[in-house]
């Protein structure tokens, strides 16, 4: 069985993670779009914790008999790198607008120049 | 079609937003000078992959050609910062697939003109018994749902929060200038227009099929933009400072 502590320390900071993302989208320095990621990932973790039950069942399923907490562990850590390999996607997506911005100023620059007024 | 005397004083400007509509772009501007040959139309090219700037340009339209995708809010945006830095009095805004039938704009017009109203958006719902209209299940069950959550924040009825067929006067131009939501726009672009104590005020239309291309909008992101505009929504009650410093992006 998970003991107290760890359900409800497990469980505020997952909600600390809610509000803070919240917080972040509401200061206008997080964007929704890569919010949502966050956002489940601490309702999910939050539920986990909370919900002492839920998690000793879905550790039965996964074989883990000595100590449920794992699961939220393993979860959490999924739950990272999905997060991280969405942000790989988005640094792509970034740079090679980088790329097109740069080179069209550069057009610019020379049709600029070429023709002035 | 004659125009609102009204409006021949008024610098105007139609602003189209347009992602690979190279077929019907053209018939758009053409009933957009049918409409009214003093306004001005700007077509704004979110980064199409077809001949979509050429076709627009070759009628005459001026062209925005944007490096990328930047999705329709930052494309809309675009016209508006466009609108505003050339000191248009008025501007509409008329999706360049086909679907927005220029002719009807007197009507969307009327209530900006009028003074009315600082923005007046075409909607396909706001008559009883509009049914003209055909689209996903999944789509309309969307547009009826965030429909209902943004009459009940704003306190009034406002029955169509995904239509870009709108009218705006110099303040909602200022506004939407500075301040223009991301991907799925209008339905924040709708609360934010009534936290700044602008008036809104919808106008019934009826918008055709899509003249060409596809719509950017399928099952599956219905529902994940869903989730996003009510987070946004949401979040956006609680914020006390309603217009993002410049710059702090």
């Amino acid at each position: 069985m998970t003991p107290i502590a760890v359900s409800v320390a497990g469980a505020v900071a997952s909600f600390v993670l809610v509000l803070v993302v919240l917080e972040l989208i509401r200061s206008h320095r997080l964007r929704e779009r890569y919010a949502l990621l966050w956002l489940v990932t601490g309702i999910v973790l939050t539920v986990l914790s909370a919900w002492r039950d839920g998690l000793n069942t879905i550790a039965g399923w996964l074989g883990v008999r000595s100590y449920p907490p794992a699961v939220l562990f393993a979860v959490g850590l999924l739950f990272i790198l999905a997060v991280l390999l969405h942000y790989s996607t988005v640094i792509s997506r970034l740079s090679d607008q980088n790329v097109l911005l740069a080179q069209r100023i550069a057009l610019l620059e020379e049709q600029s120049v070429r023709k002035p007024g | 079609m004659s125009v609102d005397p009204r409006l021949r004083e008024l610098r105007r400007v139609a602003i189209v937003p347009a992602l690979n509509e190279e077929h019907s772009i053209g018939g758009v501007i053409d009933e957009l000078r049918a409409f009214d040959p003093g306004l001005d139309v700007v077509v704004v090219d979110d980064g199409s992959l077809d001949g979509t700037s050429r076709a627009a340009a070759e009628r005459g339209a001026r062209v925005l050609r944007l490096p990328f995708n930047l999705g329709i809010g930052g494309a809309v945006q675009t016209g508006f910062r466009f609108a505003f830095e050339n000191d248009y009095d008025i501007a509409v805004r008329v999706d360049g697939d086909g679907q927005h039938d220029p002719s009807q704009l007197d009507r969307v017009l009327a209530p900006v003109l009028s003074g009315e109203a600082d923005i007046a958006v075409g909607s396909r719902f706001a008559e009883i018994g509009a049914s003209g209209y055909h689209s996903s299940r999944t789509r309309r069950i969307g547009i009826r749902l965030l429909a209902w959550v943004v009459s009940r924040i704003v306190g009034q009825r406002v029955t169509d929060t995904t239509s870009g067929f709108q009218a705006l006067n110099r303040e909602g131009i200022a506004l939407f200038a500075r301040d223009y939501p991301h991907d799925y726009p209008e339905v924040e672009a709708t609360v934010m227009v009534f936290r700044h104590r602008l008036r809104l005020t919808e106008v019934p239309v009826e918008m055709r099929e899509r003249g060409g291309g596809r719509s950017s909008i399928t099952a599956l992101r219905s529902i994940y933009y869903m989730v996003k505009v009510l987070l946004a929504i949401f979040v956006g009650l609680f914020r006390r400072n309603v217009v993002p410093q410049e710059g702090s992006e």
